[in-house]
């Protein structure tokens, strides 16, 4: 049998949860041992070489690249799963949410405390993505399969996570797994 | 500091409890309470000004910022909008040149939104400047507002009157009561004031016997047995004790306590007098929804008429060490107030957001005092219950609900309004009673109830089948099931207190999944999701109002499934209901952008 392939990326994240799944120790090796990698920061391809059977979002959406790389995640993945607060929820980023873009941009840009912007530009060179009128869940994009909580979640659970999916056996959710307090 | 602040604060001895009354009566003076305001609040009550900011931001009626001339709240209910709210709203839009939500630019006109205002016989209903304007049309809505132009006060306009007590002196309102069936206990002609000759020759002990017996349960909706809530707080220890009557009546659809009080205050105020001697409480007090404050100068007066027969006061009927008394406190617009332990904290001059239970009211309940909380119709069927006896009343109604029972019904029927009818009838019975015509859903008991459809009009109304607290909201065929579940949905939202996540949370979101449905873009997946998240509703909320939230949501996917399903797009696994274009387009023009995606 192939081996299964995994593809991973951060959205609007802090790589937090990119981190958690090294934290996985030396389980890493096994890993590697489980599965290939293909277009995630950890082996730095830019683009799907194929049709892959896992892919790991982190981040939810806050700008319109997020949006292109997630339906691209979709289009390539058989299985999609969204990884961590942001991702299921909007998380941090989402805390703009309430307040009107406009706002966001001039309090970081013309008139934060720490500003240095005599000329007043906001960010506007043709590179840069458009940031979204508020911060989007996954789900709310693309059709997401599986969630999976924490901030960052456990190490741990996405060890079983994976193993369930790459073994198609049940995953043990244990409560201390997910347990926050 | 300002001396009229100062004299208003005295006259509520500083106390913090206070705080609803102080802010009703700044407000009434200069139509908002500013930041000087609260400053002097806060000094002369000594208490945080966080704390006095904290119960003022919580009721929607009290206003921090300047006020219009006039503030024009139109009622958002199903009902209203039934009949018609949209026009309606338009054409004040129009006439005041102003949008909902916002004061004209002259300051003349404030207008605004309300849930339910008790007037679900009489839509589209408005509160302009606390008078209420029932039965409103478009050519109504011109006339309004160029009076007000001229100067009119919205009493001014007052041009008819309701019937019944809705004309006396003290009342003079449009409201009618629209009493179309007077049964046997409620509305049946007997002199109240006989009950009290009869328990000041008893104890309190054989009262609450006769009530126990009676099996009389309360009519606020959780239908509690009345005689044994009363034994209970009589037992609890505390030096003071309190009655309480509940007269929120916020549910939507409801209208039947607002008849009560313009109706047979007199019975109401006998009812209390009667648990207070059979529980052994000296104080009352009568919490009063803000939408009908058009009432407490009649009520005032009926209070005071009792004092001068010596039915309140202090050795009440002559009989020695029977003191009572009661004050009326008028709430701010919250619907969650209605529920006892948010009632309570109002009460205390506090966010009205229900308190953990146990410990029950009737062992720590105002001010930690042994209180009992009982509904305006629970306590005007009691008087009666006296004076006719226990068996009597158990002749009434089924096995399990003695009695009867006064309905709100509103919707499509011919004869909207009150209706006094024993327990048990079916809700067949009860549609054809108003004039229902080709009924598609009966909403029973508010939205908090149940939405039912034709193969349940055979179920009776008694606690042993569907218990009710008396709403009933009539919907025709032509009727979208979708859009009665979206209103109620966004009811329980902007009602919630916010005090427990999945209410303040998890509500929104199923509204959202319920639009994607109704625009159009839902798939079977959404029906499963509402229904599993519904059900996390009814288990992971502190009181009533969050656990019940999801009942519009899952009774009509339970009874109206095919509505659900023939708005679904049952051939796709996924659909999005994000736009792209639309949501960079506020991003991109705050940065001078304007790309193509
Ligand atoms: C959200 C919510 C709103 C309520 N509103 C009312 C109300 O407006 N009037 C009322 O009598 N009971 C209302 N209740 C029920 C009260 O908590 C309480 O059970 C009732 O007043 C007790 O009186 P009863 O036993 O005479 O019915 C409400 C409950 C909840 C959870
Ligand atoms: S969920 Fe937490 S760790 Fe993961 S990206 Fe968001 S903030 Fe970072
Ligand atoms: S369920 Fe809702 S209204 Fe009730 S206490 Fe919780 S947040 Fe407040």
């Amino acid at each position: 049998m192939n081996k299964p392939i995994i593809a991973t990326t951060s959205l609007a994240g802090c790589f937090g949860c990119h981190m958690s799944i090294l934290d996985i120790d030396d389980k890493i090796l096994e890993l590697i041992e489980l599965v290939d990698f293909n277009k995630s920061p950890i082996t730095d391809i830019k683009k799907f070489t194929r049709t892959v059977d896992i892919g790991i979002i982190e981040g939810g959406c806050c700008n319109s690249e997020n949006i292109h790389i997630l339906k691209y995640f979709r289009d390539n993945c058989k299985t999609l799963v969204s990884l961590g607060e942001c991702a299921i929820m909007g998380g941090l980023p989402a805390m703009r949410n309430n307040i009107p873009i406009e706002e966001c941009l001039k309090e970081a840009y013309l008139d934060g405390p720490s500003t240095h912007n005599p000329e007043g530009i906001m960010p506007n060179d043709e590179e840069l993505p458009i940031l979204l009128n508020k911060v989007y869940p996954c789900h709310e994009i693309v059709k997401i399969d599986y969630f999976l909580p924490g901030c960052p979640p456990r190490a741990d659970l996405i060890w079983d996570a994976l193993t369930a999916l790459v073994t198609g056996e049940e995953m043990k959710l244990e409560y201390g797994v997910f347990k926050y307090d | 500091m300002d001396n009229q602040i100062k004299n208003i604060t005295n006259k509520y001895l500083n106390s913090k409890h206070r705080l609803m009354d102080i802010f009703h009566d700044i407000q009434k003076k200069s139509g908002y309470i500013s930041e000087n305001d609260i400053k002097s609040i806060s000094e002369l009550l000594n208490i945080s000004s966080v704390d006095v900011i904290q119960t003022l931001s919580f009721y929607h009626f009290f206003k921090k910022k300047e006020n219009a001339k006039y503030n024009i709240y139109i009622n958002e209910s199903i009902v209203a909008q039934m009949y018609g709210h949209k026009r309606i709203l338009q054409a004040f839009e129009n006439a005041t040149k102003t949008k909902l939500n916002s004061i004209s630019a002259d300051g003349n006109f404030g207008l605004y939104s309300t849930s339910d205002i008790g007037m679900g016989d009489q839509e589209p209903a408005a509160i302009i400047n606390g008078v209420i304007f029932p039965k409103i049309t478009t050519y109504r809505v011109k006339e309004i507002i160029k009076e007000f132009r001229k100067g009119k006060s919205a009493q001014d306009l007052v041009n008819s009157f309701g019937d019944g007590h809705n004309q006396d002196n003290l009342i003079r309102s449009m409201v009618s009561n629209n009493l179309n069936r007077r049964g046997r206990v409620i509305f049946s002609g007997y002199n109240s004031e006989d009950a009290l000759d009869i328990i000041v020759d008893k104890t309190p002990e054989e009262i609450l016997h006769v009530i126990k017996e009676s099996n009389i349960r309360g009519r606020g909706g959780a239908g509690f047995p009345i005689g044994l809530k009363w034994q209970y707080c009589r037992q609890a220890t505390g030096k003071t004790k309190y009655i309480v009557c509940n007269a929120d009546e916020g549910e939507p659809g409801t209208f039947k306590d607002r008849v009560l009080l313009t109706e047979l205050p007199k019975r109401v105020i006998v009812g209390m007098i009667i648990a207070a001697y059979a529980v052994g409480a000296s104080k009352g007090i009568i919490y009063l929804r803000k939408e009908y404050d058009y009432l407490i100068p009649y009520l005032k007066n009926s209070l005071t008429e009792a004092e001068k027969n010596n039915l309140l006061g202090e050795s009440i009927k002559g009989r020695k060490g029977f003191n009572f008394d009661i004050r009326i406190q008028l709430g701010g617009g919250a619907y969650v107030c209605g529920e006892e332990t948010a009632l309570l904290e109002s009460c205390e001059g506090k966010r009205g957001e229900p308190r953990n239970r146990p410990p029950f009211p009737i062992e720590k309940g105002f001010l930690d005092n042994p209180t009992v909380i009982n509904n305006v119709e629970s306590l005007c069927a009691i008087p009666k219950i006296i004076c006719k006896g226990a068996e009597w009343y158990r002749s009434l109604g089924t096995k399990q609900s003695s009695g009867t029972k006064l309905l709100s019904i509103s919707g499509d029927v011919l004869y909207p309004g009150v209706f006094e009818v024993e327990w048990g009838m079916t809700i067949k019975d009860i549609i054809d009673m108003a004039g229902g015509l080709d009924t598609k859903a009966v909403q029973v008991g508010g939205p908090s109830g149940k939405l039912i459809s034709k193969k349940e009009f055979s179920r009776r109304i008694a606690y042993e089948d569907l218990s009710t607290g008396g709403a009933i909201i009539v919907f025709n065929k032509t009727r979208n099931i979708l859009d009665i579940v979206m209103n109620f949905t966004k009811f329980f939202i902007d009602e919630s207190c916010g005090s427990c996540a999945p209410c303040r949370y998890l509500t929104v979101i199923l509204k959202n999944k319920l639009q994607k449905i109704i625009d159009g873009k839902g798939v079977e997946n959404d029906l499963l999701e509402l229904k599993e998240w519904g059900k996390k509703m009814k288990i992971a909320n502190r009181c009533g109002l969050g656990q019940s939230a999801a009942n519009p949501i899952l009774t009509s996917l339970e009874n109206f499934r095919s509505d659900y399903e023939d708005a679904v797009q049952s051939d796709k696994k996924y659909i999005s209901s994000f736009d792209l274009e639309k949501s960079i387009l506020a991003g991109a023009k705050a940065a001078s952008r304007f790309p193509a995606v």
